[in-house]
């Protein structure tokens, strides 16, 4: 690929040309980064929602942990993955690293914290308002907090949010512990550190704009389902 | 209506911090509808949710001849975000009624606040007054052998307030305890049949709503009712 042609022009053409090896790259990032959100989600909100409303001892602590991990290097993350799935490691013979399932592992741990504490802080809010009236029909916690998380899902879509741009961002874990092995685990944000610096700067241009349109796209539509949510909820 | 008490509360204190939300409080309560009166803070709410259970007193009990089955409503509804039916078997399904059983009981209650029509919409886009009788559905629904009201009115218009005080007559009507608090006198007059005032955490007064409007018998009553329009 030309190296002092104009850049923008050629990331045009791969981007409008749908490049094979550009779609791959794409595709693969939203896979991983999906899977992970989707993990992070199923473990994060009902973790959060049972900080909001739970109360057992060690309660306060795992608040201040939670939300202390939200800004979890992502580089230590994949330092821990890998020492997890290196072939010396504890889960070693399951021979997941550099695999795109050892990357979403990566970004879900990273993920999780995020998610559990922004659900955390939606539930909380919401327990305040309802909790009496709850307690009055007789829901016990765990029934509370299935019914806020419910009540909820709207306003949780942006811990989810939150969380899947800080995991379609993220390069220091997938790097790590995907390797960034082409047309293997080669994603957005290892494929623009790596061609940026060889110096292929059209291929990382157009993933750069594709990321930025991808990220922006899914805000202006989760915006636009709250709106709607608003409305038709209240 | 037998005169024996339904509920004996002896020697109930509530200590926050510093403040003595509820002060000694003994007092037998024995008819079928009970408002309670008093000044704003005067610690009327505190009582209630400490009948209902929602607080738990630092010292003092309460004597439940026969357990009673309970409801209460609260002076902001709270909605689910979902359907005003499906807020009312809520509340049912957490008794433990069938999905089945629920939605029928549920669209009666609906029916007899007179909002089977909103039944489908979503119970947070009512408006104040509509949701406060979804809240009243909610709980006639459980059929509550007590139904505890801490001002169900005060946010409401006029026309809203007077659909309000006509439930909880009908609920009354159907053989609910009631025991609410309002600070709307005339509302008191035509719901209580007896008046509990209270005066900063304390029961100063326990009569028949009639001779209470008549004539307070104390003095904290009295200053209460004069610098209360009665409407």
């Amino acid at each position: 690929m030309g190296d002092h042609h104009d850049p923008f022009l050629t990331a045009w053409q791969l981007v409008a040309g749908a490049d094979a090896r550009l779609a791959g790259i794409v595709l693969l990032s939203l896979r991983v980064s999906l899977s992970a959100t989707l993990i992070a989600c199923f473990v994060g909100m009902p973790v959060g929602a049972l900080l909001a409303v739970g109360r057992f001892p060690g309660r306060r602590v795992l608040i201040v942990l939670f939300n202390g991990l939200m800004g979890l290097p992502p580089v230590v993350v994949g330092l821990l993955v890998y020492l997890l799935l290196s072939r010396a490691g504890p889960l070693g013979q399951w021979g997941l690293l550099f695999s795109p399932t050892a990357m979403i592992i990566a970004q879900a741990i990273l993920v999780t914290p995020i998610v559990a504490a922004l659900s955390r802080q939606v539930i909380a809010d919401a327990w305040a308002e309802y909790s009496e009236q709850l307690r009055s029909l007789g829901a016990g916690r765990l029934r509370a907090a299935t019914t806020l998380l419910w009540d909820g899902r709207f306003s949780l879509s942006t811990a989810a949010l939150a969380g899947f741009g800080r995991a379609i961002a993220e390069v220091g874990a997938v790097m790590i512990v995907g390797g960034n092995i082409d047309g293997v685990t080669r994603v957005m944000t290892t494929t623009i550190a790596l061609e940026t610096s060889k110096g292929d700067l059209p291929l990382a241009l157009a993933l750069g704009v594709i990321l930025i349109t991808l990220v922006l796209s899914i805000n202006a539509v989760a915006y636009a389902l709250r709106g709607w949510a608003q409305r038709r909820w209240g | 209506m037998s005169t024996e008490a339904w509920l004996a509360i002896e020697g109930l204190n509530l200590i926050e911090g510093q403040t003595h939300i509820i002060n000694d409080v003994s007092l037998q309560l024995a008819a079928q509808r009970t408002v309670v009166l008093g000044a704003n803070g005067a610690g009327k709410s505190t009582l209630l949710r400490l009948i209902h259970g929602l607080l738990h007193p630092t010292a003092g009990a309460l004597r439940w001849p026969r357990a009673l089955t309970q409801a209460m409503v609260f002076q902001r509804p709270v909605m689910l975000r979902r359907t005003a039916l499906a807020n009312v078997i809520y509340g049912l399904e957490l008794k433990g009624y069938t999905a089945a059983e629920s939605e029928q009981r549920a669209r009666q209650a609906l029916a007899r606040v007179g909002l089977e029509s909103l039944a489908k919409r979503p119970a947070r886009l009512l408006s104040g007054g509509e949701q406060q009788r979804v809240a009243l559905a909610r709980a006639w629904a459980l059929e509550p052998e007590l139904l505890i009201l801490d001002e169900p009115s005060a946010s409401l218009d006029p026309a809203s307030s007077r659909e309000v005080e006509r439930i909880i007559k009908d609920i009354a009507a159907a053989g609910a305890r009631i025991l609410m608090t309002t600070h709307n006198l005339g509302q008191a007059s035509r719901i209580g049949e007896e008046i509990v005032f209270i005066d900063r955490g304390r029961i100063v007064e326990q009569t028949p709503a009639g001779s209470f409007f008549n004539l307070p018998q104390t003095e904290a009553a009295q200053r209460f009712l004069k610098e209360v329009t009665p409407l």
